[in-house]
């Protein structure tokens, strides 16, 4: 196991180097986000995970191919992680045809089943039992991957976690729970939430593993994601890992995140900031600042291009409302469903796609 | 297969024994079926609709659970959207309540809410109704409340053959689909065709008894009692009801309702669950509409009292939407 575990540990410079390009990219498209939001463009929740980028890019690169990926709401991270195209990505913030989700879903609700990334969703915990139904989805289908589910420290009080936790130990399924503890939920901090604030704990519960790490260490995330992950696939052991990490932003981008904490707090942990910490470890290997501005140049310039693309992508047509929303075979079950409907249906589901 | 050879291949059976039977084909058909609930294998059912599968199909097919309903809804969305067919047996409809964020925030929201991008072909079975003195929290129907979740299909079988056909297709269907069966029809008998292709159509009522001078309106037991009350009232009044079954909630086959209602003229509308904000609320506000001209009586409604249901048996059949209450009610809209 020592072995692996180092084999795991050594990021090679030129993988380093990749990684700080994601995180970089992250931290752009969640600026340029807010930007965007604060100029009317983007709509709806806007959940920023600027400071939480070695969590989110560690984690995600220790998923194989045929991992599969679920998240919370803050999700703009983990999908670009995941290889989801910047435009994609911006395009469905923009509520655009061209988005992820063909404008449908918004900010909360991005996806990628190709790349294994089954959304982005929006109830509290609510996709962690949908996680575990992943999970025994790969067992039955005699896959050898695993599932990653990505959760707030705020997920941890809902019954739905100590059901879904159950669940995967008492049926051994390959999944890693991620913990995303960034110290508050909304506006209320771990300490007023959670009896046992130690939440990697809770896991104990299950006899389930669990452990914490600090999530702003992209080496720490690497090894044991990697290590969870491998035992999730290979032994079926379902695992709890929490990473410690921080949001600079507010809750979402209406939240100045100052009620509940402070500027000094902030300021402190943005000191320890993980991408500045990448960046040293590259310096400190022979990468120049001319080299690493070079790929914060070239982050700059993907995230403007995909407002490009954004902006260039047409709205969703409005007779296409209700496609999309059941099976391509279904329109010869609601044909009968016409006469009576409330004024302007038929036009607006019937006729724009439903079942179709 | 002739026309003729396909009707006599039937057997009488009880509604119970035609959901097993649909389960039980649906399992040999398709490997990515599969049954998930509290009780459904070693107990064999807690009504006992999957006795002997687990014998038949073994643990991983036929898998119980602990009573954790949030939690195996919510796997059985996970499972579906990856391709496997999960039939989920919850106990009674009012458990349901604790896993409605699975079945409304999570399954009913999967095919719009990715843009169709990942399908959510799950199948729900759970009953509703009352009448065995269960009480306030084991007599309920809330069948209303899933039929008006954009996102989902509900059917309600009333006979035997289409808890066969109706489950059939849930369970074939790419979309999810809750399958609302009742405590009280579990034991009704009738002839199910044992074609294993037999599947009920979603979104197609059926005409369960023809008349002319007034339509009942009902799904689930509700087509039972409006059955009953029809022959009584052609015995002692000499009227022909009509009864449509609407089989499918959501889509509703309102055609069938203003097929009928226009040739009769006159519409009762009848539920097990309570009728404010009900399925025969949906109905009334359809039938005036598309009937507007044809009525010769304003469109009635029987449901369920509008009390949490009591214990004490008396006062739990004066609650319930019992035949005397149809019968009054559908008197009265035929001016009697």
């Amino acid at each position: 196991m020592a072995v692996i575990e180092q084999e795991i540990d050594r990021v090679s410079t030129e993988t380093r180097r990749e990684l700080y390009e994601r995180m970089v990219l992250s931290r752009v498209f969640e600026t340029e986000a807010e930007r965007q939001y604060k100029a009317a463009r983007i709509g709806g929740y806007c959940h920023l995970s600027s400071g939480q980028e070695a969590t989110t890019v560690g984690a995600v690169h220790v998923l194989e191919p045929d991992d599969l990926l679920v998240t919370g709401y803050r999700c703009h991270g983990f999908a670009l992680a995941r290889g989801v195209p910047p435009e994609a990505a911006m395009a469905e913030l923009f509520g655009r045809a061209d988005g992820c989700a063909h404008g449908r879903g918004g900010s909360m609700h991005l996806l990628d089943v190709e790349r294994g990334f089954y959304g982005g969703w929006g109830i509290v915990a609510g996709q962690l039992p949908v996680a575990t139904g992943l999970a025994l989805g790969l067992v039955r289908q005699q896959s050898p991957q695993a599932v990653l589910c990505e959760l707030g420290d705020g997920a941890v009080n809902m019954g739905a976690w100590h059901e879904s936790l159950n669940l995967a130990a008492l049926w051994n399924l390959p999944i890693v729970f991620l913990v995303l503890n960034n110290e508050y939920g909304m506006g209320t901090s771990v300490g007023r939430a959670s009896a046992e604030p130690e939440l990697w704990r809770r896991a104990s519960a299950h006899r389930m593993h669990g452990e914490r790490i600090d999530g702003d260490d992209l080496d720490a995330v690497i090894e044991a994601a990697g290590r969870l992950l491998r035992e999730a696939r290979e032994e079926r052991r379902p695992a709890v890992l929490e990473a410690i990490t921080y949001r600079y932003r507010g809750h979402s981008v209406a939240d100045a995140g100052l009620a509940y904490r402070t500027p000094d707090e902030i300021a402190a942990r943005q000191a320890l900031d993980p991408i500045s910490r990448v960046r040293a470890q590259l310096q400190a290997v022979g990468a120049t600042e001319d080299e690493l501005d070079a790929i914060d140049d070239a982050a700059e310039d993907r995230v403007r291009a995909a407002v490009d693309f954004a902006l260039a992508s047409p709205e969703p047509a409005v007779d296409g409302l209700a496609s999309g929303m059941h099976a391509s075979r279904s329109a010869a079950q609601f044909e009968r469903m016409r006469p009576g409907s409330p004024f302007g249906e038929e036009e607006l589901t019937f006729d724009a796609g439903l079942g179709r | 297969m002739s026309a003729v050879a396909t009707a006599a291949a039937t057997e009488v059976m009880t509604y119970r024994e035609a959901l097993r039977m649909a389960l039980t084909e649906e399992l040999a058909r398709d490997d990515r079926v599969f049954v998930m609930g509290e009780e459904v294998g070693l107990f064999d059912g807690s009504y006992k609709v999957t006795a002997g599968l687990l014998e038949a199909f073994g643990p991983d097919r036929i898998r119980d659970t602990p009573i954790s309903e949030e939690g195996f809804v919510g796997a059985g969305v996970g499972a579906a959207m990856l391709g496997e067919r999960p039939v989920v047996e919850i106990m009674t409809i009012n458990f349901l309540l604790v896993a409605m964020d699975q079945v409304i925030n999570h399954a009913a929201k999967v095919g719009a809410m990715f843009g169709g991008e990942v399908r959510c072909p799950l199948v729900i079975r759970t009953p509703n109704g009352a009448g065995n003195q269960l009480t306030a929290q084991h007599s309920q129907s809330f069948d209303g409340w899933f039929a008006g979740t954009p996102g989902l299909k509900v059917v309600a079988p009333a006979s035997p053959a289409d808890a066969k056909g109706l489950l059939k297709a849930a369970i074939r269907d790419d979309d999810p689909v809750l399958v609302i069966e009742n405590l009280p029809i579990y034991k009704q008998k009738g002839e199910v065709p044992l074609d294993p292709g037999f599947v009920t159509p979603i979104g197609r009522a059926r005409i369960a008894r023809p008349g002319s001078d007034l339509t009942i309106v009902a799904h689930s037991y509700a087509v039972v009692r409006a059955l009953a009350v029809a022959e009584r009232l052609e015995e002692s009044h000499g009227v022909s009801i009509e009864v449509v079954d609407l089989r499918s909630l959501r889509p509703l086959d309102v055609e069938t309702v203003v097929e009928s209602v226009a040739r009769t003229s006159r519409a009762l509308c009848v539920e097990e669950g309570w009728a404010s904000y009900g399925v025969t609320a949906e109905l009334a506000a359809r039938i005036q509409k598309a009937c507007f001209d044809e009525l010769d009586a304003p469109v009635e409604r029987v449901g369920m009292a509008e009390v949490p249901l009591p214990y004490a048996k008396g006062l739990e059949h004066a609650a319930m939407p019992n035949q005397d209450r149809i019968a009054a009610a559908a008197l009265a809209t035929l001016g009697l």
